[in-house]
């Protein structure tokens, strides 16, 4: 599976990034973990907010953090 | 849609935490006073009536007392923003006129969620949805201007008549400067790419439950809360030094109402000068005890809340310079005319 993390590199952006790498790590799943930093792209999208998770090319959420027990809910759910 | 429905999850009740502490909270708020007096005069010993005593209380005193309002209504405001999102609020605004556009975008900044860092993409998913740039700076100026923070402290340090005005007046700059930036067609001064960019269809909306909106509460205050307490402190304590030692109408003959070119003195230096709410809020309540007057207290405050340089930074990546000026100007103007306006009221 393939994640992308959206966001122009701010503070939430890094910190999304740290808990989707460590719900990854503990989950031991199989994918890759990107950043996105280009807004073109990232309007690309179609979100307004920042920081957003894409799973395989589709948007899980945006504009929050969720827990790393929730992302892990979401992700073992991919 | 949005899941408006309340779902608990009583299995879980941990979630519900942060609202068995309100009796708590209730308690310390109410008995502040009394605590602040028994530790001041009895345990710390101090003498009544001395610069020390009456510095070290003011500190003792406020510190709490905002820390414990910026909790308790961050985490309200977290709850409600979930209901809110600058999606909603784009489709509220599509298709608006201008001047209507502009109210609804101001009073809509207040509550929708806005974070500086999101100010890019917010910014180009209005343009590319077709709502005039001048709407969307109405919305840009009032959403950080407005902001629960700076309305908290206000409320806590100088009173409710305070915080009103501050809103009023606040919403009242973001609608004309918005308004005037609309008139004046300025669309030639944004980055021709913004124009020509294709947004993704937008996602679905999440669906959240009602725990989840607390935990978006209890999230914003840990987030909040954790990021402004050591400035609170740290202004509360610039706060009590001169609540205590510096000399009764010191202010007043530099910020005082009689002293014409105070208004426009303290919007320059709060342009560049970069501080949130939460520290420079509290060193202006301390001057205007020493003869500041209200109106250049609150242009000052206004002008280095709502006109921020790594703000107009970040608007440069969409924004040409000549645009960036214009709305340093016309804002600016606007908070010149309300700090005159209270310097002679009051």
């Amino acid at each position: 599976m393939e994640i992308k993390i959206l966001g122009t590199g701010c503070t939430n952006c890094k910190n999304l990034e740290k808990a989707t790498r460590q719900a990854v790590a503990e989950l031991k799943l199989d994918a890759s973990v990107v950043k996105e930093e280009d807004i073109v792209k990232i309007m690309g999208y179609g979100i307004m907010r920042t920081p957003a998770l894409v799973v395989d090319e589709k948007v899980l959420f945006y504009g929050r953090i969720p827990s790393v027990s929730e992302l892990k809910e979401m992700l073992s759910k991919k | 849609m949005n899941n408006r429905g309340i779902t608990f999850h009583l299995k879980n009740p941990a979630n519900y935490l942060p609202l068995l502490l309100l009796p708590l909270w209730i308690l310390l708020y109410r008995n502040l006073h009394g605590l602040t007096d028994f530790f001041v005069y009895d345990v710390f010993n101090l003498i009544k009536g001395t610069h020390l005593a009456d510095s070290v209380w003011f500190f003792v005193f406020e510190v709490p007392k905002v820390l414990l309002l910026l909790t308790l209504i961050i985490f309200a405001v977290g709850i409600v923003r979930s209901y809110f999102s600058p999606e909603r609020t784009r489709k509220a605004l599509e298709g608006k006129s201008l001047f209507t556009g502009n109210v609804m975008a101001a009073s809509l900044g207040i509550v929708t969620p806005f974070c500086s860092c999101s100010a890019i993409p917010l910014f180009l998913g209005f343009i590319e949805s077709g709502i005039p740039l001048g709407v969307t700076f109405s919305f840009l100026i009032a959403a950080p201007m407005i902001n629960e923070v700076a309305v908290v402290l206000l409320f806590g340090l100088f009173g409710w008549k305070t915080a009103v005005i501050y809103v009023i007046t606040g919403l009242f700059i973001a609608i004309t400067a918005g308004w005037v930036i609309g008139r004046l067609h300025l669309e030639k001064w944004v980055e021709s790419w913004v124009y020509e960019l294709k947004a993704g269809d937008h996602p679905e909306d999440e669906k959240l439950t009602f725990a989840q909106r607390i935990r978006m509460g209890y999230g914003a205050v840990k987030e909040i809360v954790g990021k402004v307490w050591l400035y609170v402190t740290l202004g509360v304590a610039v706060g009590a030094g001169v609540h205590g030692y510096v000399p009764q109408d010191f202010m007043a003959s530099v910020m005082g109402d009689k002293v014409w070119y105070s208004v426009p003195l303290s919007v320059l230096i709060g342009i560049p000068l970069y501080s949130n709410a939460a520290g420079i809020i509290p060193i202006v309540s301390a001057l205007i005890g020493k003869g500041a007057a209200l109106g250049t207290s609150l242009a000052f405050m206004m002008a280095v809340i709502g006109l921020s340089l790594p703000e107009m930074i970040i608007l440069r990546k969409v924004l040409k310079l000549p645009l960036i000026f214009t709305f340093i100007g016309v804002v600016g103007t606007g908070i010149l005319m309300v700090g005159y306006l209270f310097n002679y009221i009051f």
